[in-house]
């Protein structure tokens, strides 16, 4: 059972499993998933891509930025059969950027370390997903790894 | 112009005089002859032809009078139009020089190529714009280049859209058609090549009086123009740097930072670090995260920046570091800066995050150079290797402070305290570690735990004086309690730097200290203010100032949105955290100040809940706890897996602390329990009145992993 002490003005409450398996009857306020001042996650309500999302890393802003961006963003708007089949370019631009700067963008296939892992990331908990896109996956691994809980949209 | 109208007025009378004559003469023998008065060619005429009627004294006179006044007009306009062309020329250079720094964004090959071009055709036509004002008063005779001017100034407002020249432009009329080397062609002289076939014969003459615009200015260490200024390099500024490269592409960002490094992280300055096991950690600079990944507490390898020689000219744009180098006046109407080595360079948007300085005691700043030298203050890498260092070759350290920094430090030495024998002392004014921020029940049991970790507490401590003594640091308390140590490190807090709001004539808070900014981390227009040195007003929360790591991350990357156009307010609450040994870590939201009320529940811990078992996905990604295993070992360190208290009761495992400012939670602790912050932070952001806090700590499943 649950019991309660009170120590000057700190109230102190231990509560055992049983005290808390009732479901809570505290309101939360719904969200607005459209509101412009939270954070979004990897799509913005527009349908647009947010390069700013920390689940991208430093994958959009770093010396490759530029290549990142025009791969994903084709990728992002391709509506062929295969998903970005016309953006092979691109993204073979990018890996080639991406292989100029082997410090930056690990090759092996094991996710690398700098990008993604400094906590810039600050509330997504999908930052688990600390895991930048290997340079092989990236076109699905943005998409699969994105987003804070308040996001309702699904990233492509 | 002056001397013109002082000729002119000179000349006015003569000329007046001069033409009533004429009138006079014309008049008569138009009256003699019966003819129409002609203009002042017939009165020559007839003055020349009746010069040996009976005004001939005076048509004498009215001839040397006009004649001297035309002969001297000639002259006068003849050396003023050589002296300005003189004169123009020098601007004309001048200038040039100039647009090769300031358009350095700019393609230089167009500028470069079409300013010689321009500026090579202006320069023959100047005596005809030059002379127009002072054509003038001797117009009769120099009017052929009036209506040159007239029509070669329709082509100035087309030529002012080739932007250095720009300025030239202005004054002077652009290829004008009427020179009499050049070719007509005026109207598309205004883009650049089609002055090169009026600038053929002028053009080896005169672009070799403008050097300037030909060659790339003499190599430049550093630019003089960054579009983003970042002052600071710590982590604030590398989150701006960062979302301003995301959100405008090929956007230059020049990082000017005091201190010799790269951009870096500084939690793991005081805790993963400590636990490394690595015996060239300091330097190396490397630990291991929560998720058993190594990386270095640089943001990014060198590699990622360019260098600031390359910033300007850089294809797609990026990040130029430029260290060791202060800033130390702001003009901000001008929007430069100038550095400590009397170099200036301007901005388009600046942003400040200039951080702080650990303050010092004031005690130990008066007690003089022995007691200094054996004294550290804590926030940079070379005070970790500095501290790294001393604690193996003392044998006694102690640690003024009890908050975040203190109470951390205490504990990664207190670690090593057990294998080397290192006597730790931590002292602060409090009744127990974190006793600003924990309520008092929870600051006593950190203080034990703090205590099994190897460290001596002294608590409710006030430092009275300072000595060296037989070789022994003194430290008396006001309690008559006397502490005898080798080395002090003080983590007493951080001073907000502040040094250019004087110049930049920006707002200091005299509350919580740093530059007052507004929601959106504005000071000024195009003046951003992030990080530690920001005070800024919070919607939810009020007008605070918050030194943590995730705050300096939120608002770097705000600013930098804001810097390119967003326009958000701080609305996402930054977090914190802290690890106090293996059996106490915590995560907090808002504002979380003991001398709030507070309300927590508790559940009883297990085996389970402790940051080094918990897989913590706590948005931080930097907690490392699969060092503490290895290390600690001894008993001291406890390391057993459940934390052993006296009483079941007042087991304070795990739980959940709210606190309350007018009955709205402002602030959130989650203790020993993660993966929830989320919620925290929706409860913050609704700032709604809870009735019963227990049924929103159901929320948090706080008997769940």
């Amino acid at each position: 059972m649950s019991y309660c002490r009170q120590e000057g003005k700190d109230r102190i409450i231990f509560v055992t499993k049983e005290d808390h398996e009732a479901p809570s009857n505290a309101e939360l306020i719904a969200d607005d998933p459209n509101d412009p001042y939270e954070e979004q996650g990897l799509i913005l309500p527009n349908g647009e891509i947010n390069w700013n999302c920390p689940c991208l890393g430093g994958m959009a802003s770093g010396p490759c930025g530029t290549q990142f961006k025009e791969a994903f963003s084709c990728f992002h708007y391709s509506k062929e059969e295969v998903k970005g089949s016309e953006c092979i370019d691109n993204f073979r631009n990018m890996q080639e950027c991406m292989q100029r700067y082997p410090e930056l963008y690990p090759q092996e296939g094991d996710t690398e370390s700098s990008p993604q892992e400094e906590s810039n990331t600050t509330a997504a908990p999908a930052s688990d997903s600390d895991s930048t896109p290997a340079v092989s996956t990236s076109e699905s691994a943005p998409s699969s790894d994105s987003v804070s809980p308040t996001d309702s949209q699904t990233a492509s | 112009m002056l001397k013109c109208k002082t000729v002119w007025k000179k000349l006015a009378p003569l000329a007046r005089a001069s033409s009533t004559v004429c009138r006079q003469n014309v008049r008569r023998t138009g009256l003699n002859n019966g003819r129409t008065p002609a203009l002042a060619p017939a009165a020559h005429m007839s003055t020349g032809a009746a010069g040996g009627g009976g005004g001939g004294g005076d048509n004498k006179l009215y001839v040397l009078l006009v004649g001297a006044a035309l002969l001297g007009g000639g002259v006068y306009a003849y050396q003023t139009v050589r002296g300005d062309k003189q004169r123009y020329q020098d601007r004309l250079t001048e200038i040039s020089s100039r647009p090769n720094k300031a358009a350095a964004g700019q393609p230089s090959a167009y500028i470069q190529s079409e300013a010689p071009a321009v500026e090579a055709t202006e320069t023959e036509e100047v005596h005809e714009q030059v002379s127009e004002p002072q054509a003038a008063p001797a117009a009769e005779e120099s009017s052929p280049p009036a209506p040159a001017a007239e029509e070669s100034s329709p082509p100035a407002p087309a030529a002012e859209e080739s932007s250095p020249p720009a300025p030239a432009a202005e004054e002077s009329s652009p290829p004008a058609p009427a020179a009499e080397e050049s070719s007509p062609p005026a109207p598309e002289a205004e883009e650049s090549s089609p002055p090169a076939p009026a600038a053929e014969e002028p053009a080896p003459s005169e672009t070799t009086e403008l050097p300037p615009v030909d060659s790339v200015p003499s190599p430049a260490k550093f630019p003089s123009h960054a579009p983003y200024l970042l002052i600071g390099g710590g982590t604030a500024s590398f989150a701006a740097a960062r979302s301003i490269r995301a959100r405008d592409p090929g956007a230059r960002v020049l990082i000017v930072t005091e201190e010799p490094d790269l951009p870096y992280m500084r939690p793991p300055l005081s805790k993963e670090l400590w636990f490394s096991d690595d015996p060239r950690v300091t330097d190396t600079l490397r630990f291991k995260q929560w998720n058993g990944k190594e990386r270095s507490i640089y943001f990014q390898p060198p590699s990622f920046y360019i260098s600031p020689e390359e910033l300007d000219s850089a294809k797609n744009g990026g990040v130029a570091v430029l260290t060791g180098k202060k800033v130390v006046h702001m003009d901000v109407r001008g929007n430069k800066v100038q550095l400590n080595d009397d170099t200036e360079i301007s901005y388009d948007k600046c942003l400040i995050a200039t951080g702080g300085v650990p303050r010092n005691l004031q005690v130990i700043e008066r007690a003089g150079d022995e007691v200094m030298e054996r004294t550290s203050l804590f926030r940079k890498i070379e005070d970790f290797k500095a501290l790294d260092k001393v604690s193996r070759n003392v044998q006694s350290i102690t640690i003024i402070g009890g908050g975040f920094l203190g109470s951390e430090l205490a504990c990664a030495l207190g670690r090593r305290s057990t294998e080397s024998g290192l006597e730790v002392i931590q002292m602060f004014p409090e009744r127990g570690n974190m006793g600003k921020v924990l309520p008092e029940y929870l600051s006593n049991w950190t203080t034990e735990k703090v205590k099994r970790e190897g460290v001596k507490v002294v608590a409710e401590a006030l430092v009275k004086a300072v000595t060296y003594k037989d070789d022994k640091v003194e430290i008396q308390l006001k309690d008559g309690r006397v502490v005898k140590t080798d080395h002090i490190v003080a983590a007493v807090g951080l001073e907000p730097s502040v040094d250019l709001a004087k110049s930049a004539g920006l707002e200091v808070d005299s509350d919580f200290g740093g530059y007052r900014v507004n929601a959106e981390l504005q000071a000024r227009s195009n003046i951003w203010v992030a990080g530690d040195a920001a005070c800024f007003y919070d919607i939810r929360l009020g007008r605070r100032r918050v030194e943590h790591h995730d705050h300096a991350v939120v608002s770097g990357r705000l600013a930098g949105e804001n810097m390119t156009g967003a326009n958000k307010p701080y609305w996402h609450q930054s977090m914190f955290w802290s690890d106090l040994g293996p059996d106490v870590g915590y995560e907090a939201i808002g504002i979380v100040d003991s001398s709030l009320p507070t309300v927590g529940v508790f559940a009883k811990a297990t085996a389970k809940d402790t940051p080094k078992a918990a897989t913590e996905k706590s948005g931080t990604g930097i907690r490392s706890e699969s060092e503490t295993e290895a290390v600690a070992i001894s008993p001291v360190a406890s390391s057993t897996p459940a934390p052993t208290v006296e009483h079941q009761k007042d087991d304070y495992g795990k739980g959940v602390i709210f606190y309350l400012r007018d009955k709205v939670v402002v602030g959130i602790i989650l203790w020993n329990v993660f993966n929830r912050m989320p919620i925290a932070r929706k409860i913050i952001k609704d700032g709604e009145e809870h009735a019963d806090l227990n049924e929103v700590a159901k929320l948090f499943n706080i008997h769940e992993d």
